[in-house]
C-alpha cells in the first residue's frame, strides 16, 4: 500500500484530500469529507478536479 | 527495450485500479511509456506520428476507445485491443454476430430493428426476456421484462432516447442461472484465470456489487473463453460465462477493455496487469 504523502484540496468542499506517493495524473479518488469523485490534475503541484460526469459508452 | 526501442503508450482519460496497474507494472520493468489521454488527443490522417508506437487502450469510452485505435492505427501504431476488435466486443450485437459465426454456444439473442418488430419479436421469444443496450455496460439499461406490458413501457423509454442506434433492439433470453456468471480473464490467446461473480441481483455486475470468487479452471472453461476472445478478436479479453441448461456453458458477452479490480481480489496470487504488459512488450518486441 502506498503512503499518503501528498494532499490537495478538495474542490467541492475544500477539504484536504490525502494522495499516494505513486498517485498519477488522471487518477480518480474520493474525497472522504464530501465522497465527491476527483480526478488528480497534477501531482506536482497536487491539483484536483471534480471527475467527468459518467457518460452512456462507459464501461468495459 | 525504450528508449532505443519501440515507444510504448497507455491510451486512459479515466485511470482506475486497472490502469494504474498497468502503469506501475510498466514502472517495474523500467520501461519508459506515455500516459495518452483521449481528452487532448487529436491523430492527423497522412501526417507523420511521432507519439507511442505499441498502445494498450484502456479508454472507458466506448466511442472513444474505438476512433483512437482507428486513428492510433492509421497512423501506424500497433493497438492492443485493435479497433477492429473494440468494434465488434463493444457491441453487443456485433459480438452476438461473431459468437455464433465461430460456432460458441450464446443465449438466442433478436435483433430488433424497430419497438414495434421487438414487441412482435418478444411474442415468438416469451417472457421474461431481456432487452439491453446495444453499447454500454456495467448492467446499465438492461433490463429483464416479464410481460407484454412491461415490455411495452420499456420500448416506449427506448424510442424516446436520443441517438438512433438506441432505436435499434437487442433482445436476448433469459438464461438458467443468471444470479451468477464466470468472468475469464485472457491475455494473448491464454487464460489468466477465472471468477465467480455472485450478486443480489440478477445482473452479476461487480460494478452493481457482485462479489468475486476464485473458480477452478475447466477444460470447457479455458476452451470457450480463449474460442470466444479469438472470435472478437480481442488480444486481451474479459469473457462472461453463464451457466445455460443441465449446467452447459455459454458466452454471455466479451469485454475488449476489462475490468480487473474484482478478479485481482479473488486472485492476489495472479498479476493481471503483469501479463497484458508482456503481451505489450512482446508485440513491441516482435
Amino acid at each position: 500500500m502506498s503512503k499518503t504523502v501528498l494532499a490537495a484540496e478538495c474542490p467541492e468542499c475544500a477539504a484536504d484530500v490525502g494522495l499516494d506517493a505513486d498517485a498519477r495524473v488522471s487518477e480518480i479518488v474520493e474525497c472522504v469529507e464530501c465522497r465527491s469523485e476527483l480526478e488528480i490534475e497534477s501531482v506536482d503541484p497536487p491539483t484536483l478536479v471534480r471527475a467527468p460526469e459518467v457518460e452512456e459508452d462507459w464501461g468495459e | 527495450m525504450n528508449p532505443v526501442g519501440p515507444r510504448l503508450g497507455v491510451l486512459a482519460s479515466r485511470v482506475r485500479v486497472e490502469e494504474k496497474a498497468i502503469m506501475a507494472a510498466l514502472d517495474r520493468r523500467g520501461v519508459a511509456f506515455e500516459h495518452l489521454d483521449p481528452r487532448t488527443l487529436s491523430v492527423t490522417g497522412g501526417a507523420a506520428w511521432a507519439g507511442p508506437e505499441f498502445v494498450v487502450n484502456r479508454e472507458v469510452g466506448h466511442y472513444r476507445a474505438l476512433y483512437a485505435a482507428s486513428a492510433l492505427e492509421a497512423a501506424g501504431a500497433t493497438v492492443l485491443n485493435s479497433a477492429a476488435a473494440t468494434h465488434v466486443s463493444g457491441d453487443k450485437w456485433h459480438t452476438s454476430a461473431a459468437l455464433l459465426a465461430a460456432g460458441l454456444p450464446t443465449p438466442a439473442t433478436t435483433l430488433a430493428l424497430t419497438s414495434e418488430a421487438a414487441l412482435k419479436a418478444l411474442e415468438e421469444i416469451g417472457y421474461p426476456a431481456v432487452i439491453k443496450p446495444l453499447v454500454g455496460s456495467w448492467g446499465r439499461l438492461v433490463t429483464k421484462v416479464a410481460d407484454r406490458d412491461s415490455a411495452a413501457a420499456v420500448l416506449e423509454h427506448v424510442e424516446a432516447l436520443p441517438s438512433p442506434q438506441s432505436h435499434v433492439v437487442y433482445l436476448q433470453e433469459l438464461v438458467g442461472r443468471a444470479d451468477r456468471d464466470i468472468r475469464v480473464i485472457v491475455v494473448g490467446g491464454e487464460v489468466v484465470g477465472a471468477t465467480h461473480r455472485r450478486g443480489d441481483e440478477w445482473r452479476t455486475n461487480v460494478a452493481r456489487g457482485a462479489a468475486s470468487e476464485p473458480c477452478p479452471l475447466t477444460d470447457e472453461i479455458t476452451d470457450l473463453a480463449v474460442r470466444a476472445a479469438a472470435a472478437v478478436g480481442a488480444d486481451i479479453a474479459g469473457v462472461d460465462l453463464i451457466e445455460a441448461e443441465e449446467g452447459r456453458l455459454t458466452v454471455l458477452e466479451v469485454n475488449d477493455r476489462v475490468e480487473f479490480k474484482g478478479f485481482q481480489s479473488a486472485h492476489p496470487g495472479l498479476d493481471v496487469a503483469d501479463r497484458i504488459v508482456d503481451l505489450l512488450l512482446s508485440r513491441a518486441a516482435a
